[in-house]
């Protein structure tokens, strides 16, 4: 009996032994997932701009929630993070007057913000790969 | 009469004193206030309500910089003398921010021409739908668009043309892009131009240059006390695109916005310089070699105030009105729109000051005059704020209007002894 208890409590401490450096390992893997990753980028890159919340500035930076352009075409979203933007895009009804400047980023780099964005603020929309990058901006003139 | 029919009255005309109870509590517009002020709401949902101006009859006219059911200019009344504008109707086909009283004509700017019309003996506009054109073709580049207006006493009408940049770079807003050589946008914006008010289809070769080196100015009025102009310019940002000197952190707190007494040939230092709040000095811009200390020795004024960086003063008041104590008497009152570029700070602004002055000089310090137009304790993102003050008017009563581009909301703030 005597046995068998200590053999119950062994079991127990490796247990959660095992499930708390499974934790460990989680919160490792946490760290390099496109969305984690995008998320630094979101906020060195594109914050000042588009806002903690994703909702820009009435009148100035527009807002990335559920818009054509963060929900749409890959190819315009690298183009637009490529090149800048100024033309003036209308979102329901209002316009914005800054200039988005093109943003010296890797292709791993696009790929995980654009992921993270199409993926944070009520967005939901296929992630975007490093490889789907390069192959766009090869494109680009 | 039975029990049933006893008990609907009371249940309808409970329903009715509920309605009547919040519809007065709607009227209360929640500011913090000094004591013996109180604000109240007295127009709603009127759009994007930029600058404002009020009739000697007490009625308003509202500039919209978006067209509201396809037009640009709302006229507000108070038919029944309540306090409240309950009367609105619309005219003009082009959105903008400035408008204007002056010697019975209204005027009114779009982004890149200004208007005027002819007001009839109650200040209401005669032809709504034939405003004269008294200036057109000024530089509208998406970037700081915007053309304030205001008059002086001698038939002159100024108006801020805003840069087209943040800071006159070779590729604007674009990590450590060095400033083009002698900002050649200078000579069509980035300042205050004058130009008469009463000559129709002036352009640029009618005006002058009247001050330069103005980044871009929202908020502006004439000051009748010293019978000068005064301007608030909206300072650049980003300066932590030059991160070997400037971190996140420095960045949202400079450079100041900062107030400019403006004769004729007043130059404000933008893109060279920008004003260090903090070591009360004019620094060279790092497009142009600065180091965020490096002193600029050019040409070029010192603000007469200056104020927390990046909170966008959209409104400039100086107060001529007999209804506010002494303090306020010819003092300015300044609407700061409210930042979003101070991330990863709380986001500041959104609220109304007051600066004492005589004689066209600040006697003290700014103060917060009138708070609680976020309805939110702190803003990080720039939508958390509910209401965003922009224009100002005074009353013929001496009330203070206050006007918010966000909801369209119109205040009126006024003092009970
Ligand atoms: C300096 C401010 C600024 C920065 C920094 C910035 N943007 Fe923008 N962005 C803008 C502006 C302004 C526009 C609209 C330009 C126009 O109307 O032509 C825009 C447009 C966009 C659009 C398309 C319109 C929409 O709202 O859906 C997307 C997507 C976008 N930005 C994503 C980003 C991402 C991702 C980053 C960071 C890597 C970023 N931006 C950084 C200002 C900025």
């Amino acid at each position: 009996m005597k046995y068998l208890l200590l053999l119950f409590a062994v079991s127990i401490a490796a247990l959660s032994f095992s499930s708390f450096s499974e934790k460990k390992v989680v919160s490792f893997q946490q760290k390099s997932t496109p969305m984690t990753r995008g998320k630094v980028i979101y906020t060195q890159y594109c914050l000042p701009c588009h806002q903690a919340d994703g909702g820009g500035v009435l009148h100035l930076n527009p807002p990335l929630i559920k818009t054509s352009y963060v929900l749409g075409s890959k190819v315009t979203l690298v183009e637009i993070l490529t090149k800048g933007l100024n033309k003036g895009v209308e979102i329901d009804g209002d316009s914005y007057t800054n200039p988005m400047p093109a943003q010296n980023l890797t292709d791993q780099q696009v790929a995980d913000v654009l992921t993270f964005v199409r993926n944070s603020f009520g967005n939901k929309a296929s992630a975007v790969s490093a490889a789907e990058v390069k192959a766009i901006r090869a494109k680009l003139k | 009469m039975n029990m049933k029919y006893n008990k609907l009255i009371l249940g309808f005309s409970l329903l009715l004193l509920g309605y009547s109870c919040s519809k007065a509590q709607s009227n209360d517009a929640h500011l913090t206030l000094p004591q013996g002020f109180k604000a109240t709401i007295v127009a709603n949902d009127l759009g994007r309500a930029r600058h404002i101006a009020v009739t000697p009859e007490g009625d308003m006219y509202v500039k919209l910089n978006r067209l509201k059911d396809g037009k640009g200019i709302v006229y507000l009344q108070d038919t029944n003398h309540d306090g409240i504008f309950e009367k609105q109707t619309s005219f003009g086909d082009y959105s903008g921010t400035g408008i204007y009283l002056k010697n019975g004509y209204l005027y009114a700017s779009s982004d890149n021409s200004v208007y005027r019309y002819k007001l009839n003996a109650q200040n209401q506009v005669i032809h709504p739908d034939q405003p004269e054109k008294i200036i057109e073709g000024l530089i509208n580049r998406r970037q700081h668009e915007s053309k304030s207006i205001v008059l002086d006493n001698a038939g002159y009408i100024y108006v801020n043309i805003g840069a087209y940049s943040n800071s006159c770079q070779e590729k604007d807003r674009q990590n450590e892009s060095m400033g083009i050589p002698g900002c050649p946008l200078l000579d069509s914006a980035g300042g205050i131009w004058r130009f008469n008010a009463d000559k129709l289809n002036q352009t640029y070769g009618d005006g002058i240059r009247y001050a330069t080196g103005f980044r871009n100015v929202v908020g502006l009025d004439w000051n009748q006390q010293d019978n000068s102009l005064y301007v608030m310019q909206h300072g650049r940002d980003q300066l932590t695109m030059f991160p070997k000197y400037y971190d996140n952190e420095k960045s949202a707190q400079l450079p100041a916005e900062t107030m400019y007494k403006v004769v004729e040939g007043t130059n404000g230092g933008w893109p060279y310089s920008y004003y260090d709040q903090f070591q009360h000095k004019k620094i060279l811009s790092p497009e142009y070699g600065g180091d965020s200390e490096k002193e600029y020795k050019g040409k070029a004024d010192d603000p007469i105030m200056a104020f927390p960086a990046h909170m966008a003063p959209n409104g400039l008041l100086f107060y001529t009105g007999n209804q506010f104590p002494e303090k306020y008497k010819n003092g300015a009152f300044i609407a700061f729109h409210g930042s979003w570029n101070r991330a990863p700070l709380p986001q500041e602004g959104y609220y109304v000051v007051f600066v004492p002055f005589k004689d066209g000089k600040p006697t003290g310090d700014w103060e917060v005059f009138a708070n609680g137009f976020a309805g939110v304790s702190q803003v990080s993102s720039s939508r958390d704020a509910e209401h965003r003050p922009c224009g100002l008017a005074q009353g013929p009563d001496g009330s203070l209007y206050v006007s918010d581009d966000s909801k369209g909301t119109i205040y009126k703030i006024s003092y009970q002894k």
